[in-house]
């Protein structure tokens, strides 16, 4: 369906990564918020509470982080669309409710500008240290969906897929920025409303009777009753059936659980999203994202320039992990060149995905800054000998 | 692939990130060029260093922070310190003349305006930043002076166009009358890379 022309700030803008991952939110059509503001993400929630009383929208300054992503779950079970929005510190206190928002199959989105860690680490200053966390951060066994915007018309554009993904599969959907993707300031272009396709939550076509909050027949991800419309439910983070009643069995747990994992794990293709930029016939392919991909991009084109074969494959969505095209191209080239503005995270599942076949060159930033375009131009130079 | 660095600075809330703003929506939205604005997030409250940079390119901007700028607006002597060195020898210097007390280099293009001054003739000198913007687009012609002006329109606050045009128009006329709308040429204003 198109979404609610209220929330769409259309036209040719100027924005910084955070405003626009904001204008984002509100197009998408989400209309609640809440968060514990804080540095580098502030300017997220500063734009859309000042905009949410024109589109009927609430936004609630919580107590701290723990209450903030306990506020979106239970929101979100009134079928409004939700959105919480942090930094590093704040994102590992979320971390056990968004367990809960998986287990309870929840759709929200969790926007982490990521700074320099670990804890307060540096709150002004760029990171992408936070990557493995957005996947395994969690206890227990879960998947969900991480994305990685490379610029402010990305934080708008991929925002609204991020709601959608959240409908579609019933999950909490990680939402990747870096400070200094949320501090840059570049034309952000909004689209009217009619252009914008949004996931409306799936809402059960069940009478009360019939209806049981966690029944499948045979699918992926249950339908919905909205709190209050009369159906009769109930939802835990205990291991539950149908009813969504707590069992205790090793039984409940694998129907619960697995489909858990295998509704995303069984739909990675249709998910898994990147960017190919010259990998046909590269000796060398740079696997990137967020703002290190535009720095990338830069020490490509300088190592192309000296005859180096080499390519870029870009992750928009980093979780799942395009774990089937990392296989393929190791048994093509020489080696894999991962820079990343941490110690080494992403770099681990290109290497785990190549099995071998290939090497790949972690090239590390501790966080603070970018990369220097030369550093990665010699790790290309030093995996193309 | 043509690009253009930039550094604005002065002191806090002299304007220097709205500035920044301006120069950045004239070049991305109403002069077809992409544009990528970062302010400095640090320990900046009013009085104290503050600045912003940007890097302007008929391509996307892959490297986001400015390393060699072509061009220096400065409003304060604290921001002239922590940033002269890094202006390319070349490059085009512009500074607030009754707060910067620069040392001029030879064969560096140099603009100096009193825009506080100027800004205080308009009944508020809380405008003194446009004043220095109508100058520094008059010296730099990174986008069409009619194109800044655009710009100027539409990022200050609803009431307050008229005051800013004027201040605008106010740091253009300083530099005809100054420099007599002398030709800065292309190369000065364009980085190799």
């Amino acid at each position: 369906m198109k979404t609610d022309p209220a929330g769409v700030l259309t036209g040719a803008h100027y924005l910084d990564g955070d405003f626009a991952c904001g204008e984002g939110a509100m197009a998408a059509g989400c209309r609640f918020v809440a968060g514990y503001p804080i540095t580098p993400s502030t300017e997220v929630v500063e734009r859309i509470s000042r905009r949410f009383p024109m589109m009927g929208g609430t936004f609630i300054q919580m107590e701290d982080e723990l209450a903030s992503m306990a506020a979106v779950v239970g929101a979100s079970w009134t079928g409004t669309k939700c959105l919480t929005v942090t930094s590093g510190p704040g994102f590992s206190l979320m971390m056990e409710n968004i367990g809960l928002a998986a287990m309870m199959e929840t759709p929200c989105v969790v926007v982490d500008v990521q700074r320099g860690g670990p804890s307060t680490g540096l709150p002004t200053m760029v990171g992408q240290a936070d990557m493995m966390q957005a996947r395994w951060g969690s206890h227990g066994d879960y998947e969900l969906i991480a994305l990685c915007p490379q610029s402010p018309q990305e934080a708008f554009d991929l925002m609204i897929d991020a709601f959608n993904l959240s409908e579609i599969y019933r999950i909490p959907v990680m939402f990747m920025m870096d400070e200094c993707v949320g501090h840059m300031t570049e034309k952000v272009v909004i689209p009217e409303a009619d252009q914008i396709e949004i996931v409306p939550r799936k809402l059960t076509s069940q009478t009360p009777e019939e209806f049981l909050p966690y029944r499948v027949n045979g699918g992926y991800v249950p339908e919905f009753a909205r709190a209050g419309d009369g159906y009769r439910f109930h939802t835990t983070g205990l291991t539950h059936n149908e009813h969504g009643y707590p069992v205790m069995s090793a039984e409940c747990q694998e129907q619960n659980v697995r489909r858990l994992i295998y509704k995303i794990r069984d739909n990675a293709d249709q998910i898994v999203r990147f960017e190919d930029d010259g990998v046909d016939g590269a000796d060398i392919v740079l696997v990137t994202y967020g703002i290190t991909a535009r720095v990338a991009q830069m020490a490509m084109e300088m190592a192309r320039e000296q005859g180096v074969k080499v390519g870029m494959m870009r992750l928009i969505i980093a979780w799942p992990f395009p774990e089937k095209r990392i296989k393929e191209l190791a048994g093509k080239i020489k080696a894999f060149v991962v820079p990343e503005v941490n110690y080494g995270q992403m770099v681990l599942e290109v290497q785990r995905c190549a099995e071998g076949l290939a090497p790949a060159v972690l090239v590390s930033h501790g966080g603070g800054g970018v990369h220097e375009p030369e550093t990665i131009v010699e790790a290309i130079m030093g995996a193309a000998k | 692939m043509s690009r253009t660095e930039i550094r604005i600075t002065g002191f806090g809330g002299q304007g220097v990130v709205l500035s920044g703003y301006i120069i950045g929506r004239a070049c991305a939205i109403h002069s077809g060029k992409h544009a990528t604005m970062i302010q400095s997030f640090g320990p900046e409250a009013r009085g104290s260093a503050c600045s912003a940079t940007l890097a302007v390119s008929d391509t996307m901007v892959l490297y986001p922070y400015i390393r060699r700028p072509d061009i220096f607006v400065v409003m304060s002597t604290e921001g002239y310190d922590m940033y002269r060195d890094e202006l390319k020898d070349e490059g085009i210097f512009v500074y607030e003349e009754n707060l910067v007390h620069p040392t001029l280099k030879e064969g560096q293009p140099s603009f100096g305006i009193p825009s506080t001054r100027i800004a205080e003739s308009l009944g508020r000198s809380i405008v003194q930043n446009i004043v220095m913007l109508g100058f520094a687009a008059a010296v730099t012609q990174i986008v069409p002076r009619e194109k800044m002006r655009e710009a100027v329109e539409a990022s200050v606050p609803t009431g307050t166009e008229e005051l800013n045009l004027k201040a605008f128009d106010a740091g253009c006329a300083h530099f005809d009358e100054k420099y007599g709308q002398k030709e800065v040429s292309e190369k000065t204003l364009t980085a190799d890379s």
